[in-house]
């Protein structure tokens, strides 16, 4: 791939993303999708948030977390304060609650990144739960164990929510793919791969996770704030342990560190939970079977670590019209 | 004097409750030594046991017979499943990337919560479990019931059991063979798959043990009753230094005893915060676990 800038592939990208944007959305608002369907894709693109924060952890930078929902419930609670109390537009609440998430990843980070593997997964689920266990505790401000509503726009229309959380959606995906290209991106990569020649090459390990972390936190934090509004109603719940690692089984069946994959998995695996409603209570136990029949049948993932690129699937379809 | 007074109740409370957490952590710390896999599922065979001990205790009527009886059935129950899980679910993906066999063991934790929530003799409900008539022994100011005495002295039986076997027998030596180097292990004629079905077999008796005291002393029994003992447990098999035998009994009575002595001192609302956050600081100042071992990495 050439290092200058090619303006068919922008273009093609563009066209892509507002199409991806655009159609369901405009489908949405004349009704041709029905207003549950629209709401499960739109929970599913959520989903596709969180798994691309899970992804930035787990897939880019190496580390496992199994807290990751926590940042998300502080993004959720922190969204609805400074709308509600803080009296601030929706939008700006929005960003703010991602930064304040930011904010706790890097405190939280601070300490515990030196820890590696499986204790750095305890630490991350610990930190999960003890989250939890403030929510519920913590009436004045978060209800609670009954949990906090919170109305707004979003919740009532669906084609406005299904343009704001897929917009978002494809935002995130944009940064983070230029992020990704950047040299801090490239030294995140390193670590990943092998953090002692990383380190020998003067890459600072510690400071790179950190950078890596605190992405993660940022963008779970906005998909919590967009949950709030959106579900229009936040529980305590949101910060468990369970929440974590459906996040994360949507990266391992995407195929870690492929920021495709996991889009695709959280969609098709929000929209088969749903599907798989006429088996009634039999579909929870489908569910994980299909889950371990994926990890035993195509152990890296959907797409193991390579990426859906539409430029490639362009160039195929025309290279092949002219042969 | 007072303060003194909660504090031994607390401790004797969490001795009886750290032997459970650690019965259970066992079960972790073994599977982690051996396979590097963190069976998720092991919360769930303790609700298997306990709901094993359940049918046996509801169809003989509690008493000390039925119980031993119940003990019996639950472990047979628990370490045929614990071998068949292994055999389905983990051997297949032995040498897969760690991060696989972890979402399958989640997996299976699921089916085994949600199997029982569908089956149709258990069901979603929470139920009574049978318990013996509660018989309170006073020491001076301080009470000791016949629960939490059966529950620390049948733990710390299974625990001198288990430590003769991990130490004196020949399937031990292989297990501590197998832990230490799989590879060398089976070149020296260990068949290491029969040692990871007897560490699973082990682990989930231990656990089938864990579900029937821990149902005992919290006589309510539902589905997902696993999950959370089975997260404290493994916190506990975590703070000991996971893969370390004596690490996970240490851990568990750590964490016992830190739960019921901030329900006494602190706050009974925010002890299983605080029980994490002493895990934290513990992992903050000695990473590994208090007696695990640290691991040289070399290029």
């Amino acid at each position: 791939m050439s290092a200058k800038f090619n303006l068919k592939n922008f273009a093609l990208l563009a066209a892509v993303s507002v199409a991806c944007v655009a159609v369901p959305g405009v489908l949405i608002k004349f009704n041709v999708i029905d207003g549950y369907t629209a709401q499960i894709f739109t929970l599913a693109g959520i989903n596709a948030i969180m798994a691309i924060s899970v992804n930035i952890i787990c897939g880019m930078t190496g580390q496992l977390s199994l807290g990751q929902a926590g940042f998300m419930a502080i993004g959720a609670y922190a969204c609805i304060w400074f709308a509600q109390v803080a009296q601030l537009p929706l939008p700006v609440a929005v960003v703010a609650a991602g930064c304040l998430a930011a904010i706790f990843g890097f405190l939280i980070g601070f300490p515990t990144l030196k820890l590696s593997g499986d204790y750095l997964a305890i630490v991350t689920l610990g930190f999960g739960e003890i989250l939890r266990v403030i929510f519920v505790n913590l009436k004045s401000v978060t209800g609670g164990p009954n949990g906090k509503r919170f109305t707004t726009a979003l919740a009532a229309q669906a084609d406005l929510a299904w343009f704001v959380i897929v917009g978002t959606l494809v935002v995130v995906v944009i940064l983070l793919q230029n992020f990704l290209r950047s040299s801090y991106g490239r030294a995140i990569l390193a670590v990943r791969e092998d953090e002692i020649a990383a380190n020998s090459n003067g890459i600072s390990v510690f400071r790179y996770k950190m950078t890596g972390f605190v992405i993660a936190a940022f963008v779970a934090g906005i998909a919590g704030a967009l949950y709030a509004p959106f579900i229009g109603f936040v529980k305590p719940d949101l910060a468990s342990f369970n929440r974590s690692v459906d996040y994360l089984i949507y990266v391992v069946l995407g195929g870690m560190g492929s920021i495709t994959g996991s889009i695709l998995a959280a969609f098709t695996l929000t929209y088969l939970q749903e599907f798989l409603r006429f088996l009634q209570e039999y579909r929870l136990l489908f569910y994980p079977v299909i889950l371990i029949l994926v990890m035993l049948f195509r152990p890296q993932g959907l797409l193991g670590m390579r990426e859906l690129s539409f430029v490639g699937i362009w160039k195929k379809i025309t290279s092949r019209r002219k042969a | 004097m007072d303060s003194l007074v909660v504090f031994v109740q607390q401790l004797i409370n969490g001795l009886s409750l750290g032997s459970i957490y650690a019965l259970i952590a066992l079960g972790y710390t073994m599977v982690y030594g051996i396979v590097m896999l963190i069976n998720f599922a092991h919360g769930d065979i303790l609700m298997v046991g306990a709901y094993t001990g359940f049918y046996v205790l509801g169809a003989m009527g509690p008493s000390p017979l039925s119980l031993g009886l119940a003990f019996l059935a639950a472990m047979i129950v628990c370490g045929v499943s614990g071998v068949v899980i292994e055999r389905l679910a983990y051997r297949p993906l032995r040498n897969a990337p760690r991060l696989n066999s972890l979402i399958t063991a989640i997996a299976v934790s699921l089916i085994l919560q949600n199997g029982a929530r569908v089956l149709p003799f258990v069901g979603p409900n929470p139920r009574q479990f049978p318990t013996m008539k509660t018989v309170n022994v006073q020491i001076g100011p301080i009470g000791v019931s016949n629960v939490q005495i059966i529950v620390i002295a049948v733990s710390i039986a299974l625990m001198v059991m288990l430590n003769y076997v991990i130490n004196r027998t020949k399937i031990g030596k292989a297990m501590r063979a197998v832990s230490f180097d799989m590879k060398a292990a089976s070149l020296m004629g260990i068949s290491v798959n029969r040692v990871v079905a007897f560490t699973f077999a082990l682990g989930s008796v231990l656990a089938a043990a864990g579900g029937i005291l821990f149902a005992t002393a919290y006589p309510q029994i539902d589905p997902t009753m696993g999950a959370m003992p089975g997260l404290k447990a493994f916190v506990a098999a975590v703070l000991g230094g996971i893969g370390s035998v004596p690490g996970a009994m240490l851990g568990g009575y750590i964490l016992g005893v830190a739960e019921t002595l901030t329900k006494g001192f602190i706050s009974s609302q925010f002890s299983d915060a605080i029980s994490f956050a002493i895990l934290i600081l513990i992992l903050l100042v000695k990473p590994t676990g208090i007696v695990g071992t640290k691991v040289r990495v070399k290029v």
